[in-house]
């Protein structure tokens, strides 16, 4: 057990690429936490894919041991969080299992969008903050101007802040010693019942089920038996640990401690996030505030490329799921794709680290359809309904209105951009509510529609701004607007993975620009085919692709005979990569390009 | 009757060099310094030799040296090679020997020499007749020196064809018609007018990915141009009578026409394929690639070991069916039938004939204008309809 006052629990919010993850390492590396020799760049983020994009997507954590200059060792927990506005519900869950936070800002580059989002959120939960300018080993480093920008956009103190360089080492016993000083040991009474908060909760493939959580009251040790208090369920305690950040066993864990514990849990599933943890006997009565869970948010379908792997698609998804409760699926047919899963997502940057480790980690070739929000369609009786999947949308008649989710946008730039991304947030039905600035960078609030969002806009925001621009959004609200479903025909038959939901004044353009492109993608067939953006009955935009002309070899000669055999040959194989509508044949391809909507 | 007899029996010699290598060429040249033509023409009356043996008793109806470029041969080496081949084979009694040129100034000299070793006729690659899309299709002669190359050619055989490529970039409908009627006021018997194809793996293909071989006519332009190639070409008495093969009655290539009416040839030199019934079972083979490789196996004298497949029924009937519909004539039905060992009623070609793509014609099957143009649309159907 550890005397509450030589605990100290702390986030790191940063910027992506700020220096967090660097900073992490430095501090596991000086504090001899791990050898030398194991250390690895980054090492909290352990998944592939994490450590490919830089990016940081599940909470990780590490049990830190610091001799401070006050001749005393203090325990040190690290949570490093998420940087994603995707992963922003796991930010706030594991701020409330800490009392501080280090705000990273990179010297060279200033706040920016995540900066402040990451940053009140921190608030919220009462931290006490610590800033930290890193990177000043760069020339095109301002510590004091950055300091003033925290100041300005903030409203933190930045006197005291630390100048650092992650990379160098340089300034890393400041940032200790200022953890140890500045941020407050946690409460707790040793006495009270068990109150533990559970803060995350993964599979491993040798473990099972392992469970994060956070002491707040009394002591839990191996052995015990214990209540999830939201799902009633009891557990004994088979495995309680650190992490170090690789697990070492402990014997109990008290107030104001971090660590995990395995119980024989089947699902991931089982533990919901944000619940309390108590003795099965002699438990306390009052339950912490719970977490709403995270919502998908962005829907998409996704489909083998080939049939026959619909069953390892739905082993995968099954697999992938058990470690992300956030993550949902339900099996879809689509007459164009064939049998496939609608899929929820967190948001893009979550639909694609799914879909990458579909791809990568099981080897399966898939289509992904056009993403889509949830609308919530208010029908003629009175019933609610969410719409996942704008191929369900139901005749209009019986619809009365349909709201959209709207998003508060935080976009953060060099002023010479600002033109620019005034004019794409207004292109994207956004509503302006704040504009400000903090030297040459202007701040922008705008209220936008997440579905103008999922698509294309932050691409469009990195290729505007030259990357310059650094964004952030919350869900603020279901809206309602004049939306409508846009059927896609090609030859006069309904492609249903290529319908989508769009605001009646953008029908027009969104349809031109998708049959223009489908006119492209699909080879020519022996007749006409039209090819048709609708609103229900009435065409808004049409092209015609034409029938093929001339498709013939000018030269065969003795030579050719076998090539040209086993072309014939793969040919008749060849026709399974193409999906039949009607009389039509459309390309694999052309699917995954057509949804690709880039402009 | 076998079925290759309908066809006739040939023999195709390959000759892999050239001087410099098209852009467009996604044939089997190569460009070598030295070549040691004693040594090739060493190995080539080996294989002629081996090849003989298995064929004992066939007559031989053509001979056709290809490359490459098979005009850079010494004429002394082509003539004994056409010596050896008359001594291995008996031959009909006014065998074509046909020998492709390139019409530089090398080979304008050496006509008369290759008439007197025995080839009887000559297919020139003209390829354009501007010095400005010669030059663009990477060719080493003007056009000024190809007519001059022609004239002399004429002036040495009966039989002189030459091959122009259309639809080249740039080229719009009214240069490509100029152009051809100054063809056709050279022509003697026979033209070759094939549409460029892009090659993947030649320098046109590498272009053409990275989108840097602009202003190539689009599938429309095309089509166009191939239809009025037709009108024009039948209108000056030079019908075409295959897919890009034009000639006046009677001078179609006889050695050509054995790939399209599915007849037995051999193929000898690197790459060479050949086809060949024995006792039933018909052979397709193809000899290694690579100059080197070709001559090393000869010499060491293990040619004759190269993997062969017997084709299946269905992949010989696929073989003829590709082959035929290229040719005016079309394709056989009742042979066919006896290839696939069953019925072929007039009924099967129907749905052809109802989207204008083919017609059945006392006993052949034979694309339409339209059907040309699709031919391999007509091919598929075929197929599917077929087997
Ligand atoms: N020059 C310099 N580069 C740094 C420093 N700290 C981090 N970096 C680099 O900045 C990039 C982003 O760092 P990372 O720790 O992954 O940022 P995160 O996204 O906030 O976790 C990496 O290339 C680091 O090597 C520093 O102090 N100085
Ligand atoms: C084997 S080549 C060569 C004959 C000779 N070496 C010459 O180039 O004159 C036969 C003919 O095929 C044609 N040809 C070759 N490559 C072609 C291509 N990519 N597209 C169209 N025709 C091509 C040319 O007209 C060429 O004359
Ligand atoms: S077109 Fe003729 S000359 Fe040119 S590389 Fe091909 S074979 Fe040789
Ligand atoms: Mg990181």
């Amino acid at each position: 057990m550890t005397q509450l006052d030589l605990i100290r629990n702390f986030s790191i919010v940063a910027h992506i690429d700020h220096g967090k993850s660097t900073l992490a390492d430095r501090l596991i590396q000086m504090t001899g936490t791990v050898a030398e020799r194991d250390m690895k760049a980054q090492l909290l983020d352990s998944m592939d894919i994490e450590r490919e994009r830089g990016i940081t997507i599940k909470a990780n954590t590490v049990r830190i041991e610091y001799p401070a200059k006050d001749g005393r060792t203090y325990i040190l927990n690290l949570i490093d969080t998420p940087g994603h506005v995707d992963f922003a519900y796991e930010v706030s869950r594991s701020m409330r299992a800490v009392e501080g936070s280090l705000l990273v800002v990179d010297a060279s580059q200033g706040v920016e969008a995540q900066t402040l989002a990451n940053v009140y959120q921190a608030l919220d939960a009462g931290h006490e903050i610590v800033p930290v300018l890193n990177k000043i080993d760069l020339p095109a480093a301002e510590p004091e101007r950055v300091k003033q920008q925290i100041e300005d956009v903030i409203g933190l103190d930045a006197s005291d802040a630390v100048p650092i360089s992650a990379k160098s080492g340089l300034g890393i016993p400041d940032v200790l010693e200022a953890i140890v000083t500045r941020l407050p040991p946690p409460k707790g009474d040793r006495e009270a019942p068990l109150k533990a908060m559970l803060v995350d909760s993964w599979y491993d493939a040798y473990l099972g089920v392992v469970v994060m959580i956070r002491v707040m009251d009394g002591v839990i040790r191996k052995g015990d038996r214990v209540r999830m208090m939201q799902t009633n369920a009891v557990y004994g305690i088979d495995k309680l640990a650190v992490l170090k950040p690789q697990m070492v066993d402990i014997e109990e864990l008290g107030p104001g401690e971090i660590g995990i514990f395995t119980a024989s849990i089947k699902q991931v599933r089982d533990t919901r996030v944000g619940d309390t943890i108590t003795h099965e006997r002699k438990g306390c009565d009052q339950p912490l505030p719970g977490f709403k869970p995270a919502q998908p948010v962005v829907f998409c379908g996704l489909f083998p490329v080939d049939a026959a792997d619909f069953e390892p698609l739905r082993d995968a998804i099954e697999k992938l799921s058990l470690n992300d409760a956030s993550f949902s699926s339900e099996m879809e047919t689509s007459a164009a794709l064939g049998f496939g899963f609608r899929c929820g997502f967190l948001g893009l940057l979550h639909l694609e680290v799914i879909r990458d480790r579909l791809e990568r980690e099981y080897d399966l070739d898939l289509i992904t359809t056009a993403p889509s929000v949830v609308f919530k369609l208010h029908m003629k009786d009175g019933e609610i309904r969410d719409l996942h999947n704008p191929a369900d949308m139901p005749d209009l008649t019986y619809v009365d209105h349909i709201d959209e989710p709207r998003i508060k946008a935080t976009i953060m730039v060099p002023d010479d951009y600002l033109g620019d991304i005034l004019k794409l947030c207004q292109d994207r039905r956004g509503i302006q509510l704040d504009l400000s600035y903090a030297g040459s960078r202007a701040m922008v609030v705008y209220d936008l529609p997440l579905a103008e969002v999922v698509f294309d806009f932050y691409d469009r925001l990195k290729s505007v701004t030259k990357g310059y621009a650094s964004f952030d959004y919350q869900i603020s609200e279901y809206r309602e607007d004049h939306l409508v479903k846009m059927s896609i025909l090609v030859n006069d038959e309904p492609v249903d993975a290529l319908s989508m939901m769009v605001h009646r004044d953008r029908a027009e353009s969104r349809g031109r620009a998708m049959v223009e492109k489908l006119k492209e993608l699909i080879p020519r067939h022996m007749f006409k085919i039209p090819i048709q953006a609708a609103i229900g009955s009435r065409v808004i935009a049409r092209e015609t692709l034409s029938a093929m002309r001339k498709d013939v070899t000018a030269k065969c000669y003795g030579g050719d005979a076998s090539r040209k055999r086993k072309l014939l040959d793969k040919q008749k194989a060849g026709k399974k990569r193409m999906r039949q509508f009607g009389k039509v044949e459309i390309p694999q391809e052309a699917f995954i390009s057509a949804l690709k909507m880039d402009g | 009757m076998e079925d290759w007899r309908h066809g006739g029996f040939g023999l195709y010699l390959h000759w892999p060099f050239c001087q410099s290598k098209c852009p467009y060429c996604d044939f089997n040249s190569h460009v070598a310094g030295q070549i040691d033509q004693k040594r090739w023409l060493a190995a080539y009356l080996a294989e002629i030799e081996r090849s003989a043996q298995e064929t004992t008793g066939r007559t031989l109806d053509t001979v056709f040296f290809g490359g490459g470029t098979p005009s850079l041969m010494q004429p002394e080496i082509v003539a004994e090679i056409i010596s050896a081949i008359r001594r291995s084979w008996r031959m009909t009694n006014d065998p074509e020997i046909t020998l492709e040129a390139n019409p530089g100034s090398i080979e304008a000299g050496r006509f008369k020499a290759y008439r007197q070793a025995g080839v009887s006729r000559v297919s020139m690659g003209m390829q354009a007749m501007n010095d400005a899309d010669l030059r663009r299709l990477g060719r080493l002669h003007t056009a000024d020196e190809a007519r001059h190359a022609f004239d002399i050619a004429r002036s040495n055989f009966e039989r002189v064809s030459f091959d122009l490529i259309y639809a080249r970039q740039g080229q719009t409908l009214s240069d490509w018609e100029i152009e051809l009627e100054q063809a056709l006021s050279l022509a003697v018997d026979h033209l070759s007018l094939y549409q460029l194809t892009i090659e993947p793996g030649t320098a046109f293909g590498d272009r053409f990915a990275r989108g840097r071989l602009r202003d190539l006519p689009d599938e429309d332009l095309a089509a166009d141009m191939y239809l009025m190639t037709q009108e024009v070409c039948g209108a000056a008495g030079f019908p075409s009578y295959e897919i890009s093969n034009h000639a006046r009655e009677g001078s179609e290539s006889r050695h050509n026409l054995i790939y399209w009416r599915g007849g037995d040839y051999l193929g000898i030199g690197p790459g060479a394929h050949g086809r060949l019934t024995i006792d039933g079972i018909r052979w397709a083979r193809e000899a290694p690639r690579a100059p080197g490789k070709w001559l090393d196996l000869v010499e060491r004298g293990i040619a004759g070991e190269d993997p062969r497949a017997n084709l299946s029924p269905e992949e010989h009937a696929e073989e003829y069916l590709l082959m035929s519909l290229r040719l005016s004539e079309g394709l056989d039905i009742p042979r066919l039938a006896n290839l696939l060992g069953k019925e072929l009623p007039v009924s099967t070609f129907y749905s052809l004939a109802e989207s204008n793509l083919a017609m059945v014609h006392q006993g052949k099957l034979r694309a339409t204008q339209n059907g040309r143009l699709l031919l391999n649309e007509v091919i598929r159907q075929v197929a599917q309809l077929v087997l």
